[in-house]
């Protein structure tokens, strides 16, 4: 089963506002989802949210796909409550692009997105702390991207903070 | 002409609470910025219990990776189960025999109850009451029991598969599940007689850390917070899943959005879970335990996101299959995390007592914040 064309008033609405910066919209499993060109991922963000009341921001994380030349998956998911709807909004970043921060449209991605930079090292413009908030703050690498295995770790940092040598 | 500044003119004082802090419930640290007594910022640390639990799902195959999602919130191990079960069969595009589901919603609903009774009594601890906590123990050790001996284990559980049940009910399940119900809700009655006209309790939580109804939908916060804020939203009515539209239930909310109606909404929460597991106990389908579920699990290539109602919120999977036996990705939306993101909005111009209500009426589990 493969993903088919997500036929809804909305996706219509939202192709003939944005035209192509809109790639695709599309239904997978009954659930709908849009890929937008990376720069009108916060635009349609936003659209959402005033035109279409999708006031709920509820996850904001990453895919890595090191061997595709736009190697990350960054994935926004909106829910509606007056619609009962969710849509997923979806945009592929070359390494190194540095994607608008949506803390200015839902707050809730403060925190969010800080955790998609320290995982993955995706770095938010405009985001107004943009910290590590799960590893040390020192630590070297993004843990969630597909060339950091398992195993590895900062050595320098388990050494000089945990005084220990690991021993992985 | 004015004398030199000295420390005294600062009325900032920086002030560090936890990680190691009993009413920060794990391993959270704070660090507030007071002037005298009141709260003016606060900043949230994380990441002591951080084990990764989103790579450890990459290197694992999907049946595998199973056990470990009870690790995050260990507090409701069978909702986090659920959610991930439910995940699994969505990228599978898996029927679940009504047995099965009716079982699922069982002992889930007994795992939000034991959730809250922990909440209840740590939260009253936190704000001075000693008894709540012990009968509360008391009572959530009556479903670890029930757990302990469906599935041999009490806390991570790992109660259900890819598809279904491993287990069928053990003899007499039915009739202690009942039983439980017709002794837990007079002991409802109990705690809310104990605190809910208490003056102190009253005192502690009336007006303390108030969160509105379009803060909540700006902080992406669900659960008995978004609820007790006065908006009726639940995922259990909003998108029922494993056969909650077929039981007759409340959604309890309240106006206020502060630490009372936090409290009052999780005791009324109880109350429901008792009514729909009478109803589903009354009702489970004869019938087989396992969906058509593949030996081994391969979804094909794809993704998904299922959410449920955790009792702290709504927990989400985002599931990626690349059509191998292993998740080439699986993302947790965790409630808590999100939920403590609110911290800093909650506490603005409260007092330091007031941190502790806070932390506490948020019902976090620093296991699933962390992850």
């Amino acid at each position: 089963m493969a993903a088919t064309p997500w036929d809804s008033e909305l996706a219509r609405e939202l192709k003939e506002r944005f035209g192509d910066r809109i790639i695709e919209t599309s239904t997978y499993l009954g659930q709908n989802f849009i890929v937008t060109k990376p720069d009108a991922a916060i635009p349609v963000l936003e659209y959402l949210k005033l035109e279409a009341d999708f006031d709920y921001l509820v996850d904001v994380t990453a895919v890595d796909w090191p061997k595709r030349p736009e190697r990350f998956d960054l994935v926004y998911i909106v829910y509606s409550f007056a619609r009962n709807e969710r849509v997923r909004i979806k945009t592929y970043l070359p390494e190194g692009f540095k994607p608008e921060s949506s803390v200015g449209v839902h707050l809730t991605a403060n925190w969010l997105e800080r955790e998609v930079y320290d995982m993955f090292g995706i770095q938010f413009a405009g985001h107004p702390d943009l910290r590590r908030i799960l590893m040390p703050d020192e630590w070297q690498g993004h843990p969630l991207r597909k060339d950091y295995s398992i195993l590895r770790q900062d050595q320098t940092w388990v050494r000089e903070n945990l005084e220990i040598e690991s021993g992985q | 002409m004015t004398p030199d500044a000295t420390f005294l003119d600062s009325t900032e004082l920086v002030l560090n609470m936890g990680p190691q802090h009993p009413s920060t419930h794990g391993v959270l640290r704070v660090i507030l910025k007071l002037d005298g007594e009141k709260v003016l910022g606060t900043d949230c640390v994380l990441g002591y219990l951080h084990r990764g639990v989103e790579k450890i799902a990459e290197n694992r195959t999907w049946a595998q990776f199973n056990p470990y999602v009870d690790r995050m919130d260990y507090v409701a191990a069978i909702s986090n189960g659920l959610g991930y079960c439910l995940a699994v069969e969505k990228l599978l595009n898996l029927e679940v025999p009504g047995r099965a589901q009716a079982v699922r919603v069982i002992l889930t609903e007994l795992n939000r109850i034991g959730s809250h009774l922990l909440w209840l009594g740590t939260h009253a601890l936190d704000i001075g009451a000693i008894t709540p906590v012990f009968y509360c123990f008391r009572e959530r050790e009556a479903t670890l029991n029930i757990f302990e001996k469906y599935c041999g284990a009490r806390l991570t559980t790992h109660a259900f598969r890819v598809g279904g049940l491993q287990y069928e009910t053990y003899e007499g399940f039915e009739k202690e599940v009942n039983e439980f119900c017709d002794m837990f809700l007079p002991k409802v009655d109990e705690y809310e007689e104990l605190l809910t006209g208490n003056r102190i309790w009253i005192g502690r939580l009336k007006d303390v850390g108030i969160l509105t109804g379009e803060e909540c939908k700006e902080y992406g916060v669900t659960g008995p917070v978004l609820r007790a804020a006065g908006v009726k939203w639940d995922l259990r009515k909003a998108q029922p899943y494993s056969g909650y539209e077929k039981y007759e239930f409340d959604i309890p909310t309240c106006q206020n959005g502060d630490t009372y109606d936090r409290y009052m909404v999780r005791m009324q929460e109880m109350r429901q879970s008792v009514r729909i597991i009478r109803q589903a106990v009354a009702s489970i389908p004869e019938g087989p335990i396992m969906g058509k579920a593949p030996k081994v699990i391969k979804p094909p290539v794809g993704e998904a996101y299922v959410s449920i109602e955790a009792p702290k919120g709504e927990l989400g999977y985002y599931v990626v299959s690349d059509g191998s036996t292993q998740p080439y990705r699986v993302r947790v939306r965790p409630p808590s995390f999100i939920n403590l993101q609110a911290l800093d909005r909650m506490i603005a111009g409260g007092l330091v007592a007031d941190v502790v209500a806070i932390i506490g009426t948020l019902d976090i589990v620093l296991g699933e914040v962390d992850r």
